[in-house]
């Protein structure tokens, strides 16, 4: 179960403005977390707390492959992504580094709300409005994947996959 | 039940007939990765426990997104994939051969019927050869390099069917550009694009690399070029949809009366008929990237500028795909065209396009672009206006100094050779 405080953004919030292509060009990932979203919001870097929660609208992290977008985001402290949908490279680079997302259609969510998130239960509650939202269920090899902490690991474990 | 491309490939990949929905895991025929993200891909790789690749002879390396390094930090991610393609025997390609998507394709790493896995976003590009390609993250490329498998869901299919003919002065650019606007930048999201019809029967490899290289911008997890009318220099057998296929949908496009078209900021899907933006003065036209650099389109330019003079204060740059594109249009006099009439020739690489290295505009100025985003900040500075659109009309733009609809400065007594 994670809960935290919300930040709310729009739609089609692509992989450029998440980290921009000039500050990916390093292995050193702490350095990402200054320029997290920084194109959209300068102050976010500034703001953002540990176990804080981000929602935006559809199409989230559309563009790039860079993986560097899911880890600049977890690096900032983001404890889970919740948006209406997710580009699909985004979504299989988050679980495969470990930042969990909950793909939620509908919802009321406002900046500052508090929020909890139940990842297995597939639902999310509104701490402040008491509302509760489902969420799409992710294929089970995902679960499996977030759970062992990203696919690094799982490989680790298990060396090959398994559905 | 029929099946569409997707399901075809998938199934004669992972041992059983699969359809839209099922998760499946499967063999993977290639792999490769850039200097973006090979350095991720390799450092997950060990973090797994990877020693030795699968298969070296089927992972590539290609050093194309800031070529040449412009600083120590980056000369240094070179110097690593450099290395581990000497210690692991994959190949390499060092900075100038080319960008990856081209390369992949020139050299044959990837065939027709294959699933290829490439860490970066335009991997569908080789949909073009009627290949199952999809882009992925470092993490997912580097489990490849690990098992020589990877898991996937099996995507629903949009059926596009483009039928009539194009006019003169437009090219798949402004195909594709129509149905990115049509269909939106997730219009597509996780599914497969099938291109087919009367109107692309025609289309060069070149060509059919611009529709599939495009797909990723409506989310497309990849894309299939009808494989009818396409030439290769090898021996290959085409994959088609059986005719009771499932498609989660289906359109019909007339391209007969198409007008050139043009992206403006900030989506690529924010497409427009030319005559709505011309006239809006550019600072920088760039003819790159792995969307459209290859000889036609760099052949397209060069009609438009022969003879001619880009306007004062424009910069037209020009970076060919990769090392043969550039070498074919030196000798067909292309390159000398251009250079005669101002361009600035630069290295093969993704550079401008991606921000990384070379082109980067200043504040509020307004670039012409043959590439494939218009993201703000794509090409490094978020406060420049980035609009999308053919080599064609990239040209004309440059040449003018305004977006320009290039039939309007096309010699008329010249035939438009047929793209």
């Amino acid at each position: 179960m994670l809960r935290g405080r919300t930040h709310v953004y729009g739609d089609d919030i692509d992989t450029d403005r998440i980290i921009p292509g000039k500050y990916t060009k390093t292995l050193d990932m702490s350095e990402l977390a200054a320029h997290v979203l920084e194109d959209l919001d300068p102050n976010f870097s500034k703001i953002v707390q540990p176990g804080d929660i981000l929602v935006a609208g559809k199409n989230f992290g559309s563009g790039s492959s860079r993986e560097q977008a899911p880890v600049a985001l977890k690096r900032a402290g983001i404890a889970v992504v919740i948006a209406r949908s997710f580009a699909r490279i985004f979504f299989r680079n988050a679980i495969n580094i470990g930042l969990p997302l909950v793909e939620v259609k509908h919802h009321t969510i406002r900046p500052g709300h508090e929020v909890e998130v139940d990842l297995i239960g597939g639902v999310v509650h509104n701490l402040t409005t008491g509302e509760t939202y489902q969420a799409t269920r992710m294929p089970s090899v995902m679960i499996d994947i977030l759970n062992a902490g990203g696919l690094v690991n799982y490989l680790k474990t298990h060396r090959d996959y398994k559905l | 039940m029929g099946q569409t491309v997707a399901e075809k490939i998938i199934s004669h990949h992972s041992g059983r007939s699969v359809q839209a929905g099922e998760l499946a895991i499967v063999s993977v025929d290639g792999v490769m990765a850039t200097d973006a993200t090979g350095p991720m891909a390799i450092k997950a790789f060990h973090e797994m426990g990877g020693e030795t690749l699968w298969d070296a002879a089927r992972v590539s390396m290609i050093l194309d997104h800031a070529t040449p390094a412009p600083n120590e930090k980056i000369a240094n991610l070179h110097k690593l994939l450099r290395d581990f393609a000497a210690e692991t025997g994959c190949h390499f390609y060092d900075v100038g051969e080319g960008i990856c998507h081209q390369l992949m394709v020139e050299n044959a790493h990837v065939r027709p019927g294959d699933i290829f896995l490439g860490a970066d976003s335009h991997t569908p590009t080789y949909g073009a050869l009627n290949a199952f390609a999809a882009g992925v993250g470092a993490t997912d490329l580097a489990a490849v390099m690990f098992t020589g498998k990877t898991w996937l869901k099996v995507p629903e299919t949009i059926r596009i069917e483009l039928v009539g003919e194009l006019p003169r002065g437009l090219s798949a650019k402004d195909v594709i550009l129509t149905l990115v606007g049509l269909l939106g930048v997730d219009g597509a999201n996780y599914m497969a694009i099938e291109y087919t019809g009367e109107a692309i029967r025609n289309f060069t490899l070149a060509s059919r690399m611009v529709l599939a290289n495009m797909a990723a911008e409506m989310g497309a997890k990849t894309a299939f070029v009808d494989p009818t009318g396409l030439k290769l220099w090898y021996d290959w057998t085409p994959t088609y949809a059986d005719a009771d296929a499932q498609y989660a949908q289906q359109h019909v496009v007339d391209v007969s009366n198409l007008k050139p078209k043009v992206a403006v900021p900030h989506l690529p899907s924010s497409v427009k008929d030319i005559d709505a933006v011309a006239g809006t003065k550019v600072h920088q036209a760039f003819i790159g990237s792995c969307t459209n650099a290859r000889l036609e389109d760099l052949q397209m330019a060069a009609q438009v500028l022969r003879g001619k003079k880009i306007a004062r204060g424009v910069r037209l740059l020009i970076a060919p795909a990769s090392r043969r594109v550039f070498n074919d249009a030196l000798s067909d006099g292309t390159i000398q065209i251009l250079s005669d009439a101002g361009a600035t020739i630069i290295n093969s690489g993704c550079g401008p396009c991606v921000g990384t290295l070379g082109g980067i505009p200043g504040d509020d100025e307004v670039i012409i672009s043959s590439t494939n985003r218009n993201f703000r900040g794509r090409m490094g500075n978020p406060n420049a206006q980035i609009y999308l659109a053919s080599p064609a009309v990239v040209a004309a733009s440059a040449l003018t100094g305004q977006i320009t609809n290039p039939t309007d400065v096309l010699d008329t007594t010249s035939e438009w050779e047929v793209l």
